[in-house]
Order: C-alpha cells, then structure tokens, then sequence
C-alpha cells in the first residue's frame, strides 16, 4: 500500500466531523492496511511520527526548478498555503511510471538519508503520486502533518476494531513503538500481550459523572457515611508515573506531558503511580487555571516562567506502589496508603488532597458555596468502597459542582454546527451592554455556547436566527439583537485575548428568555463583578 | 467583434453572444444562467439549448422566435458565417464559430475535454481568435478523471451504509453527469432528487439521455418521523444540506461536486464532509492543450483567471486579450461561502 492511500485516510479524517465516522475510517484502515504500513499509519495518527527533515524553503527550490515563477506565486497566492500550493502545481515529469512509494519506505528513506539527499528523494516520490499524496508526502517531510483526530480517538477505534478494552491497548502501548508489529499480533489473536517491560506506562483515568439527578443526590443522603469528599481543583488533572524505568506526568488522555513541567518531573524521586490535579499554587495558595494556561504550549520553559508561574500536584489517589498494584482496593484502603507513602517519601511540590468532614449534603453544600476560589470548582464525592476502574464508571466518584453563575446576555452572531447539527445554527455569540464614554451603550460579544439547550429550544432558536438575520460571513449569521439568553457559567476571569476584557469558563444555555426586551440584559460590568481573585478557601 | 455592456456584440452580423440583458438577436452557447437569459427577440441555438430555456424560463420567455441550429450545421446573417460546434460542457453546449471575410474566430462558451457521458465531446477548430473561458485557469487545477472521483463516492457509500450521501450539484449539467457516472460504475439503485435539481432530469431523459431509476426524496413528513434514506445517493443543489431540508435524511454525508474542491481551504468553508472534484470546466491543462489545438494566434479571455493564462500564453507566443466580461458567475460556485468579515466571535475559554 501506498503513501496514496494514507493521504486519503488523513484527508477523510480531516474533513469528518463525527467522531463514529472518523473510528470507522481508523477501523478500515487497521483492517486493510498489511504491516508494516498500517503501523507507521498507526504512529502517524497518534503523533508519534513527526519529522523535520526538510525545511519547507526545500520544497520551494524544488518546485521554483519545475514551475514559472509568475504562476507559482499567482498560485500560492489564491491557495494560500505553500505545502498545498506545490501538491497540486507540482508538474509531473513525462514517462514516470515508477510505483508510488510505500508509507514505510518514505520513513525509512528518511530516517537514511542525509539533509543533503532528502530534495533527490523527495523529488523521486513527487512524481509518483498525486495531488492529495503529494500534500500528504510534505506536510509529512516538514513536520507540519495534520491528524483530523487525537491520539486517544486513534486507540479507541484499535479497541473497537479488535474488540480489546481501550484500557488495556493504553497498558501496553508505551511498552511497543512503531510499526507496532508484535500489537497488531496480539490485537489480531495471533502474539502475546506485548509487554511494557518497566517502561512508564500510561493508566486510564477514573473519571466521575456530575451529581444532578435527584435519584442520585436522594442515594447519597441516604447513607452519608458511605462516602467521601474532596475538594473539586480547576487545574489539570495528572497521572505520575515513576520507577526504574523512567518519569512522566500524563494528561487525562495519556499524553506525555513531562517536558513543559521539568521541576515536576525533577520531584519524581520515587516509584509509583499517582493521580492528582496538577496547579499552580503561591505561598499555599493555588491561582487561578488561567495562571497554569501561562505554562501551557511553551516551546521553551524558562527560570522566570518556573518563578512566576510555580506548579505543584495535589495528590488524590494511589494506584500503583512499587510494583503493587492497589486500584483493586476500596477508596479508604488506598487513602489510607497514600497518607503513609506521602509521609514516608514526602516528596518537593506535592501535597495531599484535604478530606472534607462532613455531616450530610445539606451541610456539604453549605461548605461547597460558601468556598467561591476561583480555583475551586466545587466538591468530589467518592464511595468509601470504589475501587479505581478506568473510565466514567457510574455511582462511585461524582463531581458536584457548586451552582453556577448567570447572567441575561443577547444573542448577537449564530454559527452552523457539525456533524448531525450542520444544518442548525447551534454555536451562539451572546454580548452584554457596555456604556461608553459619551452615554451611549454598544452590546459587547463576552462569550460563545453550543450547548445547554434542548433539542426543541435549538428548533426555536434556529428558526429565530434564520428569520432574524442581518448579515453573514461564511458560515456565521449577525442577528438582530433582539433575543435574551439565560447563560450559565463557572466563572469570570480577566482576559486580554478578548476584546470584551473578559473570559467565561463553560458558558451554556440555561434558559431562552424570549419574553425579556433586550435593553434590559445585563451590562458588562455584572460580569466584571464577577470576576474571581479571592483566594481559595475564603 | 467587439465588447459591449452587454457582452460579445458581432458587429456585421448584428447580433449578441450571450448577452447579459434582453436584445433583439442573440446567440446562446449553452443554458447556465450566466450565459442564457430570458427575454431575447431572436434566440438562435442547438436544438437542446433552446429545449433547456424552454424548460427553464417558461415557453414565451426563452425567445420570440426561437432558431434551432444543428451541430455541425451553418447559417449565414449578413455575410457572417455561424456553425456550432460541440463544447462538451452541457447537454447541448456549443462553440459559435462565426467566418466573415476569410477570416474565422470561435466563441468556446464554457467548455472542457474530459469526457462526459450526458453531451457531445469538445470539436476542436483551428481558427485566428479563439475565445476562451478562463475559470480554472490556474496551474493548481488539475481535475482528476471523474470516474475516480465517482468511486470514491461509491467508496464512502459502502463506509457508511447507516448514512445517507448528499451529493451537492449544480441543477443542469453537473447532476446529470454524476447520475450517469454513478450508472457506469455500477450504481442501479434508485438516485434521490431534490425537488430543485428533477425537471431538468425529466429533460435530459426526454431529450435521449437515460438516468435510470430517479426519484423524488420523500416530502411531508410526519415530525419524529425516523430519518430517511440510509445508504442511499441524494443529489441537492449546492447548500441544501444546510437547509432545514436536510433534517429528514439519516446523518448525511455532505459530498459537493465542483471543481473548487481542488482547494481544501475551501471545501472546509463549505463545511463539506466530501468533496469530489468533478468540473464541467477546462482545468489548466485542457486549457493549454486547447489552445495550441486550435493554433490560434490570438486568444481573447472573456472571465476567470486571465492574468495567469494570458502569461502563461505570452510564454508560448500566443497574444492574449482580457475582456473582462461582467455577470459571468461560474456556476459551479454557487453556493460558496461570502468572504469571512472580520467579526470577532471569541470563543468560550474552555479548557
Ligand atoms: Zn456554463
Ligand atoms: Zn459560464
């Protein structure tokens, strides 16, 4: 198989908004694909094959060699982007008829060639395929391959085709590399379970549901003993892993995000698996989540940044102790493991998450409301008995949020949505009133939802906006500003990327207020009213 | 010849090539909108043509007197010899080859060269002007065979057997050349129409060009009615599938057939799920090879991209003149989204 039909896969990928729809591609592809193809298809998708072989000046001399100028530069012009300029100018030479490269022959070219030998190669292959192959070759030869789906979608749909639990494929994955030969042998029945051999492996997650249905809430009065609360952090959620084999702190969905936390992974001086929320906390104090946003995408990280910004785990659970394995055991058991081994190694910028006594939900909602950090989002609620199981598995851990905070914003600009909501406009751009220097009020966009409303609420507000236009670009209508929206939201944080001067976490829809005329929406300085720098606790 | 308001005027044969306004005598090349108007005196066309006006603008308003002219056939207006000649674009699609005085310049309308099963292959006519279209004149436009473009479609088909494919299609032309290429590749399930895209079908078939089973997609549904039409083929004019029309089918895959796709960055404004590169078009090659075809020494570019061709022209030799002919939209841009405005719609600061 060639690099053709892989160009095709990223290209449906791409352009697929459904999430089923881009697991049934995956699907096919591990189905059809013979090895080692489909594995260095596999890496590709999951972002471990990234190369920066060629820089795209390269590209340009190569195609400036085959094409007039004037009409290279009309064309990038009208097309915009370089790589996708050459793959479709790019003027096959007469007479090639040598088969089109295959996706692991075009690795391991790479991987053997020197800088020097790279435009020879590349020009090989060029000629050999065709437009979306072409793309498909340079996007992947500069570096700049983009996958219409994470790496996690990408695992999901191994499991799916397989029939193998997602959890285990994250088990073994850090213990296998591409092209991932003897993981397709045992996914297929053939091999046996490749063995991640010490390597720092990656262990799903166990994630909580929210507690809103009153069957729930009524389940948990009931016996308040069985359960235990937490603190809800607004920070990022981490798993550590550290042992002979190596360091790494793991996002929620298993990417490796040690690199951007050096002084973290400095502090991993023990052997274990812990779960905590990773934050920036100051003189005990932790900030705001837009404070950790500062450390988040940085190419190079810094002594000021590591100064300015300094971040910290609050340990919540312990999975793994050694090489024992504690996710069998009830909540309290491994709580109770995890107090011992945080006094025993007492390791730098971590602490323990604090249990919160409490009497019944009453008494727990009290403390929950009256605690308005913006970094705390609300209060975890954990069953006494719960193992750790990976996944959102029901009525063990849930999150109880404390309630959220509203405002009555107007509609200004509706947006299509994807997918089965393509032809809906279901994203909305809602704004509140500002008064200007000479009295004069304008309404300022504040924040954008899509979700939150019913489906017989988004057949209204379609039929609204649709009817209720005053311009469009692109996809996106203005509307007459005219209709009321209930939104709910976390909190209010200040912000310079918005013109408004201020960010939303999580706005939704709570309500359509048709019945309310807009001058009586709220005005931004409601919303700065909210703006949360009280620190946490108080 | 000269250039007009109104369009293409032959002065000593006195009248219009595909004039943008209603005028005493015009010469109609093919039946798009941009080039077929209601309202003229005299229409002379082929025979197709001037069915498709009919069809489309009603019988009194596609001509007061309508002159059908057979491919290959000539009549004569004061001394100006006119011949039609098969373009290949549409059903009926023809280049105006007018001779006076020993001299001969041919009007190619919009043509292309790939082949296409609904209407007469392209002719080409050596000539001393040739005029040409210039729509996809730029190197980037290469169209690939459309019968590849045809399987992909199939391909996705048989991915998503629970969804239904709503191929996005300009009414005349385009959708009865992707019905017939389905047909060739094996498709004979029926196709389902949107309602804008049927006469035109009903046309093509009463005029000798067989679709096979058509029929309507199913109107007046019951609300809560499950989707409909699962697995099957719909063929809908461009952006209907942003319409509340859409709702009715089963989680359509929005596929668009115009040469355009050959451009992500636009296929993504579109909000395509698959684009397939199908163009009644010359793209950049056909273009070319036409032009040194018809060994004309003089190229006259009515509307497209005319800087790149004529430069492209002037590497070969060839004069190029740009006329800059106004109200020729390409049709299969119908639909395309209008330049983004610089609104600011920030986004929530989820993480
Ligand atoms: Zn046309
Ligand atoms: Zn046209």
């Amino acid at each position: 198989m060639s690099v053709q039909a892989f160009a095709d896969l990223l290209e449906r990928l791409v352009f697929t908004p459904g999430r089923n729809a881009k697991i049934a591609l995956m699907r096919r592809w591990f189905a059809e694909q013979p090895d080692p193809d489909r594995g260095v298809g596999l890496a590709a998708l999951t972002g471990e094959l990234a190369f920066t072989a060629a820089k795209p000046m390269v590209i340009r001399e190569l195609v400036e060699s085959r094409v007039d100028k004037v009409l290279l530069a009309l064309s990038h012009d009208y097309v915009g982007d370089l790589a996708e300029t050459v793959a479709l100018i790019w003027p096959q030479r007469e007479g090639v008829n040598a088969p089109p490269p295959s996706l692991s022959e075009v690795v391991e070219g790479l991987e053997l060639a020197s800088r020097a030998e790279v435009p020879a190669l590349m020009e090989g292959w060029l000629d050999t395929l065709d437009a979306g192959g072409r793309l498909a070759l340079i996007k992947l030869v500069t570096g700049g391959l983009r996958v219409g789906a994470s790496a996690r979608l990408a695992k999901t749909a191994l499991a799916e085709w397989s029939g193998q639990e997602v959890g285990e494929i994250e088990e073994v994955w850090h213990g296998v590399a591409p092209p991932y030969i003897p993981l397709f042998r045992w996914l297929e029945g053939q091999g046996p379970r490749p063995d991640a051999a010490g390597a720092p492996v990656f262990r799903p997650l166990m994630l909580a549901h929210p507690l809103e249905a009153p069957a729930d809430v009524a389940a948990v009065e009931a016996n308040p003993g069985d359960w235990r609360a937490e603190w809800k952090w607004d920070g990022i959620r981490v798993q550590l892993t550290a042992g002979p084999g190596g360091r790494r702190m793991w996002s929620r969905t298993g990417e490796d995000i040690s690199g951007a936390f050096p002084e973290i992974a400095e502090a991993m001086e023990f052997h274990a698996v812990l779960d905590g929320e990773l934050l920036v906390i100051r003189d005990g104090t932790v900030a705001p989540f837009s404070d950790l946003q500062q450390r988040l995408n940085r190419k190079v990280i810094g002594p000021k940044l590591m100064r300015d910004y300094p971040v910290a785990v609050r340990l919540y659970d312990l999975l793994l102790d050694g090489e024992e394995d504690l996710r069998a055991l009830p909540f309290d058991a491994r709580r109770a493991r995890l107090e011992a081994w945080y006094a025993r190694h007492a390791p730098a910028r971590m602490d323990v998450s604090e249990m919160i006594p409490f009497t019944g939900l009453d008494h727990l909602s009290g403390l929950r409301d009256t605690a308005r950090a913006a970094s705390i989002e609300g209060l975890m609620l954990k069953r006494a008995d719960s193992p750790y199981l990976p996944g959102r598995v029901k009525g063990l851990w849930w999150k109880w949020k404390r309630a959220p905070l509203t405002v009555d914003a107007v509609l200004m600009y509706a947006q299509r949505g994807h997918g089965k909501r393509s032809s809906y406009y279901s994203d909305y751009t809602f704004g509140l009133w500002r008064t200007n220097e000479d009295g004069t009020r304008e309404l300022v966009p504040v924040g954008k939802a899509y979700s939150g409303f019913t489906d017989q609420e988004l057949v209204m507000l379609d039929r609204w906006v649709r009817n209720h236009t005053t311009g469009r670009f692109g996809p996106v209508r203005e509307v007459e500003k005219a209709f009321v929206l209930e939104v709910i939201f976390d909190a209010a944080q200040l912000s310079s990327r918005h013109r408004s001067g201020v960010a939303m976490r999580f706005p939704r829809i709570a309500r359509l207020r048709p019945d309310k005329p807009a001058e009586e929406a709220d005005a931004l300085e409601t919303l700065m009213a909210m703006v949360e720098n009280r620190p946490a606790g108080a | 010849m000269t250039v007009t308001p109104l369009g293409l005027y032959c002065e000593p044969g006195n009248f219009f090539i595909d004039p943008s306004r209603p005028v005493e005598r015009a010469v109609i090349s093919h039946g798009h909108a941009d080039h077929a108007r209601p309202g003229h005196k005299a229409v002379l066309a082929t025979p197709d043509t001037l069915a498709i006006m009919r069809a489309r603008f009603g019988e009194d308003r596609a001509g007061d007197v309508q002159e059908p002219l057979r491919y290959g056939e000539s009549v004569t207006r004061n001394g100006v010899r006119i011949t039609l000649l098969p373009a290949g674009h549409v059903l009926g699609s023809a280049q105006i080859v007018l001779e006076w005085k020993g001299s001969r310049i041919v009007v190619s309308g919009d043509y292309k060269r790939a082949r296409d099963p609904t209407c007469a292959p392209f002719e080409p006519m050596e000539c001393d002007v040739f005029v040409t279209e210039a729509t996809f004149a730029l190197p980037v436009f290469h169209h690939p065979p459309a019968e590849h473009e045809i399987r992909r479609l199939l391909d996705s088909v048989a991915l998503f057997p629970e969804r239904a494919h709503v191929v996005g299609a300009y009414a005349l032309g385009k959708t009865q050349r992707i019905i017939a290429l389905l047909r060739e590749a094996g498709w004979d399930r029926p196709v389902y129409l949107h309602g804008a895209v049927e006469k035109l079908c009903t046309l093509y078939e009463s005029l000798g060009v067989p679709l096979g089973d058509l029929r309507p997609v199913p109107k007046g549904l019951k609300r809560g009615h499950p989707p409909i039409l699962a697995g099957e083929i719909v063929i809908a004019p461009p952006s209907a599938e942003s319409t509340p029309w859409a709702r009715r089918l089963a989680d359509p895959v929005t596929a668009a057939a115009s040469g355009w796709m050959t451009v992500r960055q636009r296929a993504k404004l579109r909000g395509v799920e698959l684009p397939l590169i199908v163009s009644d078009h010359a793209d950049w090659d056909e273009l070319l090879a036409t032009i040194e075809e018809v060994r004309a020494p003089e190229v006259w570019v009515t509307h497209g991209r005319d800087d790149a061709l004529i430069h492209a022209l002037s590497l070969r030799g060839v004069r190029g003149r740009a006329l800059h002919l106004v109200g020729r939209e390409d049709e299969e841009d119908e639909g395309a989204p209008e330049a983004p405005a610089g609104t600011e719609v920030p986004a929530g600061a989820a993480h």
